[in-house]
């Protein structure tokens, strides 16, 4: 196993016990969309019977906006506070696996809560399962690179630990309030829906419905996958780009916006 | 002999704040250098673009031969820095951070490092449950695992009790021993007296002083300190004047005095007390130290 292998293979092993360890990250991993999902469960078929149609979607997307928005930004952003990237750049830790690893190992976890509540919503809830298990899989994966790619992004150009929780909130509430996680998006008023659609979570919930659980999409699902998709590349390439080893170096942070330039398009085309 | 670090006519410029103007700077292989200043003196500007984490303004640094901008992938396995905040991640033990740094430097894990700076019981302890000793410790052990050709240290001693000071002071003497060269920063000034082969002291960016520690005591204009306790007390109040005395002073039972030349001085005074028959109880003579001529420099 070559240096970079093993380095690899050792950073990885850190940062995933990190999100098992790490109470913060362990209550956005786990314990929050897990208890939501429950909360949500035992609530929402009695308010809205329609819920059970969408809840295994609303709830995995609920688990991936936790972990990713709420829980993968922070600790990046401490790091660099913290001088933990100096720490890591005086000994030769790039840049790379510095971002790249956390995203993964959050994925994994998130994919962990994803099956949780895919193999129980069914028998404790009655919820409906996907009709279309592929789809299924490639939606979820879309969205959580779209997600991921937006966690690392804000952990990068956040300037403080104060304007994470700001950054994270500014997608995290609109996504449950406006990608019909809660209420169909064909119910929001027009303007609000082309907002809504500048929000990874509405492509998510569209393609989901559209693709794997039967019903019909509001708009061009296909569409919405490939903006997810390409929206997480290019927030992982700016993150990169971005990046800072510390507090002191200054960077524009502007250029970071350039990730919702796919869901401006989407707006236009879809 | 090349020097293992080399650094000319070296700028460093934040904005309007010039941090480092100037510097000349070459430090020898196997030599321990002291780098001494007042805060904001260009200590760490002068560190961090050593090691690579910052880019000089202007000049040419060199280190173990590599420039540590362009060439700092080959250079990041020949030098071992210890930060001065040891910036860990909070949940990680240090026998994780042994393994996961020396992963990256491509060599095995250096438990022995962990037993010998005393971590071997706080080896799965996560970082910030470590006290500040034990943390600065675990960063010397993680910049020495690798077995580097030049170390670096921002304030190695701080937060550590005098036997792990001492302990770590005989450990880098062992290491210059070997071969290995060691730049040192600091604000403790009997620290770098006692360590370092040679020391600068950098004032508002620029050298004011390099060399031994014994040739920048010996060049300045310090006053061997001569204190003086007898049995009778005669020299209390006595106003006799002895050669090479520029003043004297009173404290704590001792009389005081400051001498140009204590070769004179000294037998003039045992002289003078036994004409008085007073008898010696204690006498100490301290040469200028480098905190007196840093002092000097400094103010």
């Amino acid at each position: 196993m070559g240096v970079t292998t093993s380095a690899f293979a050792r950073h990885f092993n850190f940062e995933f016990r990190a999100g098992l360890r790490n109470k913060n990250l362990l209550l956005m991993n786990y314990l929050f969309p897990l208890g939501f999902y429950l909360l949500m469960g035992f609530i929402m078929p009695g308010i809205n019977p329609f819920f059970q149609d969408v809840m295994i979607p609303s709830m995995v997307t609920f688990a991936v906006l936790a972990a990713t928005l709420l829980g993968l930004p922070y600790p990046l952003v401490t790091a660099r506070e913290a001088g933990v990237f100096r720490s890591y750049k005086v000994n030769g830790v790039p840049t790379l696996p510095i971002l790249v690893i956390p995203a993964l190992t959050t994925a994994i976890h998130l994919g962990l809560t994803a099956i949780v509540i895919v193999a129980t919503a069914p028998l404790l809830f009655d919820a409906s399962m996907p009709v279309n298990w592929v789809n299924f899989g490639i939606v979820i994966s879309a969205l959580g690179l779209a997600c991921t790619g937006f966690g690392v992004l804000i952990g990068v150009v956040s300037p403080s630990t104060r304007m994470t929780v700001l950054y994270s909130q500014m997608f995290f509430v609109p996504s449950m309030m406006l990608s019909g996680m809660m209420m169909p998006l064909g119910m929001l008023p027009d303007g609000i829906r082309k907002l809504a659609m500048l929000l990874p979570a509405t492509h998510a919930m569209n393609a989901f419905n559209g693709l794997s659980m039967g019903t019909t999409a509001d708009f061009t699902p296909w569409g919405g996958v490939i903006i997810l998709a390409l929206s997480g590349m290019m927030a992982l390439v700016l993150a990169l780009y971005l990046f800072r080893w510390d507090n002191w170096t200054r960077r524009r942070s502007w250029p970071g916006l350039l990730v919702l330039l796919p869901y401006v398009v989407g707006v236009l085309a879809l | 002999m090349k020097p293992m670090i080399e650094v000319e006519g070296f700028c460093k410029v934040y904005g309007d704040i010039t941090a480092v103007n100037g510097m000349n700077l070459a430090v020898r292989q196997g030599e321990i250098f002291g780098l001494l200043g007042p805060n904001g003196a260009g200590k760490t500007s002068t560190l961090e673009c050593l090691e690579g984490l910052r880019a000089p303004s202007e000049g040419f640094l060199r280190v173990a031969g590599l420039d540590p901008v362009r060439e700092r992938k080959k250079l990041r396995h020949l030098i071992g820095v210890q930060l001065q905040s040891a910036g860990m991640p909070e949940n990680m033990t240090p026998m994780e951070a042994m393994r996961f740094f020396c992963a990256y430097h491509g060599v095995p894990p250096r438990d022995d490092l962990l037993e010998r700076f005393d971590l071997t019981a706080k080896q799965k302890t996560p970082f910030h449950d470590l006290s500040t000793g034990q943390q600065r410790r675990l960063g010397l052990a993680l910049a020495l695992a690798h077995k580097p050709q030049v170390l670096f240290l921002d304030e190695p001693t701080a937060g550590l009790d005098v036997g792990s000071r001492a302990e770590l002071h005989g450990m880098l003497r062992e290491f210059r021993d070997d071969g290995t060269t060691v730049l040192l920063a600091t604000h403790d000034m009997a620290e770098a007296e006692a360590l370092s082969d040679r020391v600068a002291i950098l004032l508002n960016g620029c050298l004011a002083a390099t060399g031994t520690p014994l040739e920048i005591t010996a060049a300045g204009a310090g006053l061997t300190r001569v204190s003086v306790q007898t049995k009778a007390a005669v020299l209390q109040d006595d106003h006799h004047a002895l050669p090479a005395v520029v003043r004297r002073m009173i404290k704590d039972n001792y009389v005081i005095y400051f001498s140009r030349d204590i070769g004179q001085t000294v037998p003039a005074l045992i002289d003078h007390l036994q004409s008085r028959d007073d008898e010696l109880i204690d006498l100490r003579v301290e040469r200028p130290s480098l905190e007196d001529r840093f002092l000097e420099i400094t103010q």
